[in-house]
């Protein structure tokens, strides 16, 4: 177990260096001169050379990556914006603790809703619970979310007044953008969930379960309940991905200030070093809530930990 | 044939069908249905709400509604079509050579590939959308980059489980050259799970495309891309809330029949069903 944990943090290195490249990349590709953004179109080229000079925007390509990736791993600079000359760092931190939890706050109120959904519909194919439910998992999947976010505005702020349509201080403002975001994947891990358990009622060790004399209880809520949620525990990684990317638009439209926000509002700007920041601040906030489910679901499922022994 | 006969016994699925097919009439023929041009203002009837002239009303220039939304029909099928084409090309041409030739090359190109499923899909679209700039095309190539990891997975694993079997082999020993296997024996008989990923992932693509707009990347005013004009509405919610309640639901109707369709394909062409 130990050898597999320790090759997946390993496996992880390559992989954050890859997409800081893909995202050093993107950058060095936008059009628009870098030195021209930061001093302004007044200043002389005299001064845009030398500004190109002491930043090292003239060395090659490789040096550029290798001095970014450096300066990254062991100062944790990641560039200075544009706009406010603030460290790119210092931005993201400020904004990402609203982004986490409101993709946090998503995610369980997804796992709490659409688990147990999942599982009665199962439970109950082809009932009016599972009819109405699938409809809801169809339309929860449809929708985009800043129409859906616009939407519970419109119903909660604007006609009932019952709740606040922008900030994310208080609890009764967390509710709405919870919502939006959360639809989408509500609907996936319901669908996930049910189509897992239906596959594992019907398996062989199942009907031994019931052979053996077991309480229907205890067939469901414990032999079929747990080797039906290791592929959802999978899903359920993947959509706290979604959830990252969906906070940007939900963000947009409650008004919070997260890394969403904060992105939405340079690319307007054309603050590329602070969305290329953001862009790997959630690449790599993202890989590691996979590596974390990866880790789960080997300790859930014997036969992974059972491959490196 | 036998697969149009299965999909027929979904009813949901031949509803998603039929819409789908309305929306491309629609989108085909957007010149002869709008009643108006997507940019005609009519300044005199701002913020009107549906009436004689303006079945679905007018937005913030006095352009009618309705027939924005049907130039938005054209402008987002164009955006999903050419979107996934991209994504399915770039992405199926890795897959398949890296599921064919195996060893080094299947190991490069996965963990490339591994690397990019690292970003969400969305937020890729919006890096690259953003080193691009806005427009049209842009906005394809974005949505169409972000989504190629997934294409290359199926194609590959589709790839590696025909590798194997008998008639390959026998291609091989008749002398077939390696690309005439790959896109003549291989690639056909991958089609299935293609094919419902394709689906879904128009209705990914469409959706990708409207977020990107909405936050005002991608198409630019005064192109009617729904995204766009649910971003252009928003400001208006509370006093004219139709200028964000039509794209929303034309959106949310055109996913609900591409998924209903991919749901009802997947289904139809799963050979473990065949009877």
């Amino acid at each position: 177990m130990l050898r597999y944990v320790v090759r997946r943090i390993l496996f992880l290195i390559p992989v954050f260096l890859g997409v800081t490249f893909c995202v050093f990349t993107l950058l060095y590709l936008t059009p628009g001169d870098p030195a021209r953004m930061v001093l302004g179109d007044l200043a002389t080229e005299k001064a845009v050379q030398e500004f190109r000079d002491k930043e090292g925007l003239n060395d090659p390509f490789l040096v550029q990556f290798g001095s970014y990736v450096y300066k990254a791993a062991t100062k944790g600079d990641i560039g200075r914006s544009y706009i406010t000359k603030r460290p790119v760092m210092e931005e993201i931190l400020t904004a990402f603790p609203y982004t986490i939890k409101l993709s946090a706050l998503s995610m369980l109120i997804s796992i709490l809703i659409g688990i147990p959904c999942g599982i009665l519909s199962a439970i109950r194919q082809y009932s009016i619970f599972d009819v109405i439910t699938m409809i809801f998992a169809m339309i929860g999947l449809s929708m985009p979310v800043f129409w859906l976010g616009l939407l519970l505005i419109l119903l909660f702020s604007v006609q009932l007044h019952w709740l606040p349509s922008s900030g994310f201080d208080t609890w009764q403002a967390m509710i709405l953008p919870s919502l939006a975001l959360s639809a989408q994947a509500i609907s996936i891990i319901t669908r996930m969930t049910r189509s897992s358990m239906l596959e594992v009622i019907r398996a062989d060790y199942i009907r031994t379960a019931r052979a053996k004399g077991q309480k229907e209880s205890v067939v469901i809520w414990v032999h079929a309940l747990y080797n039906a949620l290791i592929p959802v525990v999978t899903v359920c990684g993947l959509q706290f991905g979604v959830l990252l990317a969906g906070a940007i638009l939900t963000e947009s439209i409650f008004a919070i200030p997260g890394i969403g926000r904060l992105m939405v509002e340079s690319i307007k700007m054309r603050d590329y070093p602070v969305v290329q920041g953001g862009v790997l601040f959630v690449a790599i906030t993202f890989s590691l809530v996979n590596l974390f489910v990866d880790l789960v679901y080997a300790y859930l499922d014997p036969r992974i930990k059972a491959q490196y022994k | 044939m036998e697969v149009l006969f299965r999909l027929k016994k979904s009813p949901l699925a031949m509803v998603g069908l039929l819409v789908v097919i309305l929306l491309v009439v629609v989108a085909l023929f957007a010149n002869v249905l709008a009643p108006y041009s997507y940019s005609k203002q009519h300044l005199t009837h701002m913020f009107e709400g549906p009436s004689k002239n303006f079945l679905l009303g007018t937005d913030e220039f006095g352009r009618d509604i309705l027939s924005r939304l049907i130039y938005g029909a054209r402008i987002s099928l164009m955006v999903g079509f050419i979107a996934v084409s991209i994504a399915l090309l770039a992405g199926g041409v890795l897959g398949a050579i890296s599921g064919y030739y195996g060893g080094w090359i299947d190991n490069a190109i996965m963990r490339v590939m591994d690397v990019l499923l690292s970003i969400p899909q969305t937020l890729l679209a919006i890096a690259i959308a953003a080193s691009l700039g806005p427009g049209l095309f842009n906005l394809m190539i974005a949505v169409g980059v972000s989504s190629m990891p997934q294409y290359a997975r199926i194609v590959r694993s589709s790839v590696l489980s025909i590798r194997g079997m008998e008639f390959i082999e026998a291609a091989h020993a008749v002398g077939s050259s390696d690309m005439r296997i790959i896109f003549k024996h291989i690639l056909p008989n991958s089609m299935a799970p293609i094919i419902v990923q394709a689906t879904l992932g128009v209705a990914f693509a469409i959706l990708n495309a409207a977020g990107l707009s909405f936050i005002g990347l991608g198409i630019q005013p005064p192109y009617p891309e729904w995204g766009a004009m649910l971003s252009g509405g928003r400001q208006y919610i509370r006093d004219y809330p139709h200028l964000t309640l039509y794209p929303g639901l034309a959106i949310m109707i055109t996913i609900l029949a591409l998924n209903f369709l991919g749901d009802g394909l997947r289904d139809a062409l799963d050979p473990k069903l065949k009877r």
